[in-house]
């Protein structure tokens, strides 16, 4: 047939079209990888500080190249430089494309300048995951805490993301807090941007 | 009850819930990398993608099951033609083919044109011998073997190393007959 051509060999990934991001996997799919990463990790440390740690470090390389990725795709390779500009990508767009849904909530904290919070109710993580009585208060979502950082790291905004269980009257599994406190840096710089 | 029709690949995959398949590429190319730092032999990573495929085709089959509503496969034949349908379809969104059968039937490939665990991926020089998705040849034979078969999955094709798909061999070794675990007369 005339015209009818093979799918060209592109040797060099970066030759490759970017594609536009419908595709889809089942949630089995990932939920399985997850809990393999989680379990893999498990056997690679002693105690849970570790275990958020490496979880945190796994979501950081997420992150990074979902900022890179969304950067050029969704925002036209423009990057966020305003603190509550970054806060609401996150919240917003990166939310949107990795869980299919914007978060729940994004907050100021009363206590202290430097703190945000994101929440939500049931993080995709964690939906097929226990934890049990004896591990505390380890929270599979140091993941997404870990994307977080990524984000911000990588957009020139260092901070402290850490994932944290809250407690909800009437709803039986705890609501997801994922606390982010930023670098002095951070804020001065945002205070001489006015 | 009548008995249920078994469903297509495409009509399960979508009443299951979804997720973007970025997500699930990035979050194992993460492990992938974990595990590179962490064992820093190819031959040990690719032995622990395996591993780790096992574990999840074990669980992987009952939801299978569960959601496919397919009947007892006859011959392998018959196997290699469901998972590659409706196996691959519910899970990774993407279809196999089914080809090189050999004289017996007992041996044939899947071949994959396309698959989400390696958009994005390149290979470096450092790790030329890795199996990037071997976590897929864990995942059937983890399956297979909760269905009383016990198979040798390989990979012939591989698209990080050059080839224009992804080729898997699946070999059935012997069927196991169902053992109960507990004694009829007790």
């Amino acid at each position: 047939m005339i015209g009818a051509g093979k799918i060209k060999q592109y040797t060099n990934v970066l030759d490759k079209p970017l594609n536009k991001g419908r595709h889809e996997v089942s949630l089995g799919a990932f939920a399985y990888l997850f809990s393999e990463l989680v379990q893999y990790n498990q056997t690679q440390v002693d105690n849970i500080g570790e275990l958020e740690r490496r979880l945190e470090d796994a979501g950081y390389a997420v992150g990074t190249r979902v900022l890179e990725l969304l950067c050029n795709r969704e925002k036209g390779n423009r990057r966020e430089t305003r603190l509550l500009g970054i806060l609401s990508f996150i919240h917003s767009t990166v939310w949107k494309v990795l869980f299919g849904k914007v978060a729940d909530s994004l907050e100021k904290g009363t206590e202290h300048e430097d703190e945000y919070m994101i929440s939500e109710k049931e993080l995709l993580v964690n939906r097929f995951i226990s934890i049990p009585k004896d591990m505390g208060s380890f929270n599979c979502g140091a993941f997404v805490a870990g994307v977080v950082r990524g984000v911000l790291d990588n957009s020139g905004f260092p901070a402290v993301v850490t994932a944290h269980f809250v407690p909800v009257e009437g709803q039986q599994r705890p609501r997801t807090t994922i606390l982010i406190k930023f670098a002095e840096e951070v804020l001065r710089r945002e205070a001489r941007l006015g | 009850m009548a008995p249920a029709v078994p469903r297509s690949g495409d009509a399960i995959f979508a009443n299951v819930e979804r997720v973007n398949s970025e997500l699930f590429t990035l979050t194992y190319g993460a492990i992938v990398r974990q595990l590179l730092t962490d064992l820093e032999e190819v031959e040990e990573v690719n032995k622990q993608l395996d591993q780790m495929g096992y574990n999840i085709g074990i669980r992987l089959i009952d939801e299978f099951l569960a959601k496919s509503n397919v009947t007892r496969c006859v011959n392998f034949r018959e196997t290699a033609e469901v998972i590659a349908k409706v196996g691959f379809k519910m899970f990774l969104g993407v279809t196999a083919t089914v080809t090189n059968w050999d004289s017996e039937g007992t041996s044939c490939s899947l071949i994959l044109e396309d698959n989400p665990l390696v958009d994005f991926v390149e290979l470096p020089e450092t790790c030329q011998g890795l199996y990037y998705c071997n976590i897929l040849s864990g995942v059937v034979r983890g399956a297979l073997e909760m269905v009383s078969m016990k198979t040798e999955i390989t990979w012939v094709r591989d698209m990080l190393r050059g080839d224009d798909a992804f080729e898997l061999q699946v070999k059935l070794l012997k069927q196991v007959p169902e053992e109960y675990p507990y004694k009829d007369d007790e």
